[in-house]
């Protein structure tokens, strides 16, 4: 395994330390910043992708630096091309290295997908087959990346559109084996949960009694589209540009009351609403986190006193 | 990497290759190696991975060229901008540095050839997105030229702030561009014919952009390239008797087009 040399800087923090537990964000978007500033009544943390803040400098900087003073920073990574077979590009996991370093955020993750090939970055997230070899590449890909910015990184499970027949692992276990030979968490996209069940014929909740969620360090919620495939089923796509649909608030409200409270973030980044409208839907899941954090203390407590 | 022709290597490392060669490409199949769940027919579903990549790429085109696009229309640059994403795909991970080679693209692209100046109008525009992202860097303080002894002058050279860019055009590039960018009516018809300079700076967090009197574009850029003060004042004259140095010295200053000064033949500055 190769260990990537990153320049450390002193453990001083230089940003307040701003705990995300238990909190719901939502994506952050530049243009909403005037917004924000005025806005008291958000306490929830933001989410940025890695590659928008990986410029020398200019206002993508400083509109961030003003946003990690007030809240938790949950650090999304889009590009690295983890699940790819090549390797992994050096210079953009030293550029990762260092935005994680500078920024330091609360919540670090990427995706379990591939971007780019031989040399030609595709700006989409591409499916892989499930086999003994992928999860070896993808294994160490992961930890290259954590050894490059020294801590865990949370893993993203995909919404696909298409199915390898060659793949001999179900998602669940390919995801589950990843996490226990790296030692990454999860992040728990409940709304791809939802597409893919949808897309490839199988349950939701199926799929979640299969996911190891003792490990789920995040979960995103987004909206989806609708269209149909070759034999005119249902086909959902991953849009973000609509608000969470009720099936996968439902999910959601499942996840949360089995788990307890995890930071969960609305993504919205096409067709993006008005600040308001992107708080509003944030805070929507802060009230099931809060619902269920009082009686998931309770039922610790009486587990405890049992 | 070499790549086996058998099923099982296939499925470690050749899937890449396989999904990859027909994203950018309409005319191929959707690859053999994914179907549906039951082993059914899987174009819809390939397609779309392919409608991502092409939407994504021309919607980042769309959102670092928005004069470009104003000009020709939503569907003309739509198309223009798929072209381009299937020709020249980006090679770097960060769409912010996509589209360096655009203008050069839609210079040669026939459909556009009815508007000479907007390949100088698309240049302009991927100079201001360089700006934007360019490293933070303090301005020369404009009275630092008053601290140099007027016989040290004509050797002194400048070193360009991150952000500088100089574009130069046969046509009203800027006047199209900003009038174009911001969505304002100009205050006066634009002349397309007329010749135009741009100077683009980021002296703090906002990006400038404004029109060079003549001569200045040639002073600026010999100064750019490492000629002295005095060098580059012949370089302004050389490219038209109108050019006037004082004009020329008070916009780079104001608008931060430089940060430091320095001795030319590697002289101690200051």
């Amino acid at each position: 395994m190769t260990v990537e040399t990153t320049v450390r800087r002193p453990s001083r923090l230089r940003f307040p330390d701003r705990p995300v537990a238990g909190r719901a964000g939502a994506s952050f978007k530049p243009e909403h910043l005037p917004e924000i500033d005025t806005d008291p009544s958000f306490h929830g943390f933001f989410e940025v992708h890695a590659e928008n803040y990986m410029g020398a400098g200019g206002p993508p900087h400083a509109a961030l630096v003003a946003i990690r003073q007030r809240f938790p920073v949950s650090l999304h990574g889009v590009t690295m091309s983890i699940g790819g077979p090549e390797p992994l590009d050096r210079t953009h996991l030293a550029r990762f290295a260092t935005l994680v370093d500078r920024y330091e955020p609360a919540l670090v993750s990427e995706h379990l997908a591939w971007s780019t090939h031989e040399d030609v970055f595709f700006s989409d997230l591409l499916p892989l087959p499930y086999t003994r070899q992928t999860l070896d590449h993808v294994c160490a890909h992961v930890s290259q990346v954590q050894d490059a910015i020294g801590r865990p990184i949370l893993m993203e499970n995909p919404a696909t559109y298409v199915f390898f027949p060659q793949s001999t692992y179900a998602e669940t276990d390919f995801i589950r084996e990843m996490a226990q030979r790296t030692g990454c968490g999860l992040l728990l996209d409940v709304n791809n949960v939802f597409v893919s069940a949808t897309n490839h014929g199988f349950g939701a909740l199926d799929y979640l009694m299969d996911f190891p969620l003792d490990l789920v360090g995040e979960i995103h919620l987004a909206g989806h589209d609708e269209q149909a495939d070759d034999e005119g089923r249902p086909l959902l796509i991953d849009t973000h540009d609509r608000a969470v649909a009720d099936p996968v608030w439902a999910l959601y409200d499942t996840v949360i009351r089995q788990c307890g409270p995890i930071p969960t973030l609305v993504e919205w980044d096409n067709d993006v609403p008005d600040w308001s409208v992107l708080r509003d839907e944030a805070n929507a899941a802060q009230r099931i986190l809060d619902l269920h954090a009082d009686r998931y203390l309770l039922g610790k407590r009486h587990a405890a006193v049992s | 990497m070499p790549r086996s022709p058998e099923p099982a290597a296939n499925a470690g490392t050749g899937f890449a290759a396989g999904f990859a060669a027909s994203l950018l490409d309409p005319g191929r199949a959707t690859p053999p190696i994914v179907s549906t769940t039951t082993g059914g027919r899987a174009d819809r579903r390939y397609a779309v991975y392919r409608n991502n990549v092409t939407t994504s790429l021309a919607d980042a085109l769309a959102d670092i060229f928005p004069a470009v696009r104003r000009l020709v229309g939503d569907a003309f640059f739509s198309g223009m901008a798929i072209a381009f994403a299937r020709a020249h795909p980006p090679r770097s991970r960060l769409l912010f540095q996509y589209g360096h080679d655009f203008p050069a693209f839609v210079a040669s692209f026939e459909p556009a050839r009815d508007l000479p100046y907007l390949a100088d109008v698309a240049s302009i525009e991927r100079a201001w997105l360089d700006a934007f992202h360019a490293a933070d860097a303090d301005p020369l303080p404009p009275q630092v030229l008053g601290t140099i002894p007027p016989d040290d002058l004509p050797a002194v050279v400048f070193h360009p702030h991150p952000a500088l860019r100089i574009l130069r055009s046969p046509y009203a590039a800027f006047s199209i561009c900003t009038a174009n960018r911001d969505g304002r009516e100009p205050d006066a018809p634009i002349r397309g014919d007329v010749a135009e300079d741009t100077l683009v700076t980021r002296p703090g967090l906002i990006v400038s952009m404004r029109r060079l009197p003549p001569g200045t574009a040639a002073f600026l850029l010999a100064l750019v390239g490492g000629s002295s003060f005095g060098a580059a004042i012949g370089t302004g004259f050389a490219d038209t008797e109108e050019f006037a140095p004082a004009e020329a010295i008070r916009i780079m200053l104001n608008a931060g087009a430089f940060v430091a000064v320095g001795a030319s033949r590697d002289r101690p500055s200051e």
